[in-house]
């Protein structure tokens, strides 16, 4: 079952990769970003259904913040222009602050929550903004492979 | 061998364009019609600065230059920012997520009898309340987003695809949108402007020579007139029709496909219906980042080897360009499928005693083949 990693350079370095799962986008509101909250069956052994709809549902709040359509963006757009778009060499958009703070609190969700659990959440962005990729990792003393038919499971090469 | 530089992704980057300025810089490939673009604005703006300018400052007022070389920098600094930046380009599928893709698929489709075609990739989503498709791209191995379409010219997916423009020398897609409606639009006011003013020239000197005569001393006149009259139509109707576009939230892919149009057709979704909305929507909506890594640093690894015994296995770069599906089908040339085997065998060579079947599917990545996660034994090779 659920194998216990203290953290997240333990888990790199000790574990294996048993398989990946993906979060598909939502797009029942358009094209702006959002994930499904849909619980997928392989991680109902790793963790908690309330755990990872908290996390997905943070993300995707973050992400509405940071498309959000209103007086910040407007004025952000407007000065832009009116300086020919030269201030954004220097200046840093919105939309790339807020991405920071996912990128921060996706660590912190990995070390706090998944890192323990044998998971580990890649930022969307690096996936481009398509898919919340899951690693499930496996210890490399435990037998057997977790769910999923496509599974090869190294431990059995050592 | 320690790498004397490092690699950037923008160098094993699938798909046809070309980067500049270390990967900063991110164009089609054919950029003569962009030369020309660039020649010809700043050839006529030339002109209008030699031989209009001179007289009209002294003679109407020195603001009309003035105006003339701000109105000239904003259309040059917009023309460079919808050429040289990323139109929102996205990624190709990993192969993992490729192979994630394909068993979906797979499992959606059941058993297909030989000998018949399987079932077109198309994946049905509700969009405010209308059914909208979403089509498989073979080339990037993804589920395009709506309103994504591949660009054949420069071979990627390209959000909020708009079209290709060989003036600009780039796709114009969701990130650069903004800025090419603005180089059209404040285009078609510098043109006019010159244009104009050609006009006001060439009468206020007539007055006191004649006609002929001022043509002969400011020979430029002729050639920006002509080359103003040629360009009005084009930039001032193009800028017209991507008004429209924008008021009712349509891209001209869109437009020239009719997807919305027509009476058994699905509407617009994402237009909000308001003249107002849509255009604040595209035109100050947020300026979204780009989500193709273009420099960050790939490690160098050692070519790939099937006799090389190193448990340091070598990475497979992250966008490989692969033309095959990872699992092959009936679709695969016959060629290629014994590859796939050779690329099980090396990233994980424990699996030679494992059911033959398995090697159908290439081992998922170990965390020493997954570049990000920078084991120190990959640099010293």
């Amino acid at each position: 079952m659920a194998t216990e990693f203290h953290n997240l350079q333990e888990l790199r370095h000790s574990a294996s990769l048993a398989t990946k799962v993906f979060i598909q986008r939502d797009y029942t509101e358009g094209t702006v970003c959002k994930f499904q909250t849909k619980f997928p069956a392989e991680l109902d052994s790793r963790i908690e259904r309330s755990l990872f709809e908290d996390t997905v549902k943070t993300l995707n709040n973050y992400y509405a913040e940071a498309e959000k359509i209103g007086g910040q963006s407007y004025l952000e757009g407007c000065l832009a222009c009116a300086t020919a778009y030269v201030i954004f060499l220097c200046m840093e958009t919105r939309y790339e602050k807020v991405l920071k703070k996912i990128s921060k609190y996706i660590q912190e969700q990995n070390e706090k929550i998944y890192a323990p659990r044998g998971l580990l959440i890649t930022d969307p962005i690096e996936r481009g903004m398509r898919v919340i990729e899951i690693s499930v990792f496996e210890d490399r003393g435990s037998s057997g492979s977790s769910s999923g038919s496509s599974s090869t499971s190294s431990s059995s090469g050592r | 061998m320690l790498a004397a530089r490092v690699t950037r992704r923008w160098e094993k980057l699938p798909g046809k364009n070309t980067f500049c300025c270390d990967g900063r810089v991110m164009m089609a490939r054919q950029k003569g019609v962009f030369y020309l673009t660039v020649a010809l604005i700043t050839g006529t703006c030339a002109l209008f600065f030699g031989f209009e300018c001179p007289y009209l400052a002294v003679h109407l007022s020195p603001a009309i230059p003035v105006f003339a070389v701000l109105l000239f920098l904003f259309v040059m600094a917009v023309l460079l920012r919808t050429s040289f930046s990323d139109p929102g380009v996205l990624p190709r599928a990993l192969p993992e997520e490729a192979t994630f893709i394909e068993m979906e698929i797979e499992a959606a489709n059941g058993n297909v009898p030989a000998g018949q075609r399987p079932p077109p990739r198309i994946r049905n989503v509700e969009i405010n309340n209308q059914i909208v498709k979403l089509k498989y791209c073979y080339t990037c191995k993804i589920f395009r987003p709506p309103r994504a379409s591949h660009c054949s010219i420069c071979d990627n997916c390209v959000d909020r695809f708009d079209h290709h423009c060989p003036w600009v020398g780039n796709c114009v897609g969701r990130r650069n949108y903004r800025y090419f409606y603005l180089f059209t639009l404040s285009l078609s006011l510098l043109t006019i402007y010159i244009f104009t003013f050609d006009i006001v020239h060439v009468v206020l000197r007539s007055m006191d020579s004649s006609f002929v005569n001022t043509l002969k001393e400011t020979p430029g006149t002729v050639l920006e007139v002509l080359i103003c009259f040629f360009t009005l139509w084009s930039v001032v109707g193009l800028t017209g029709f991507h008004t429209y576009l924008i008021s009712m939230n349509q891209t001209t892919n869109e437009d020239i496909k009719g997807s919305w149009s027509g009476k058994n057709r699905v509407q617009n979704p994402y237009s909000h219906r308001n003249i107002i909305k849509n255009c604040c929507e595209v035109l100050c909506g947020p300026s979204y980042p780009s989500v193709l890594d273009r420099r960050g640093v790939m490690l160098e690894a050692p070519p790939a080897t099937t006799t090389a015994p190193v448990k340091s296995t070598t990475p497979e770069p992250q966008t490989t360009k692969t033309t095959a599906p990872l699992i092959p089908n009936e679709h695969t040339p016959e060629d290629v499928k014994p590859s796939i085997d050779t690329t099980s065998d090396k990233t994980c060579p424990a699996s030679e005693d494992e059911k033959p079947h398995l090697s159908q599917f290439p081992p998922l990545a170990s965390p020493d083949s997954d570049t990000e996660a920078a084991p120190t034994h990959e640099v010293s090779q």
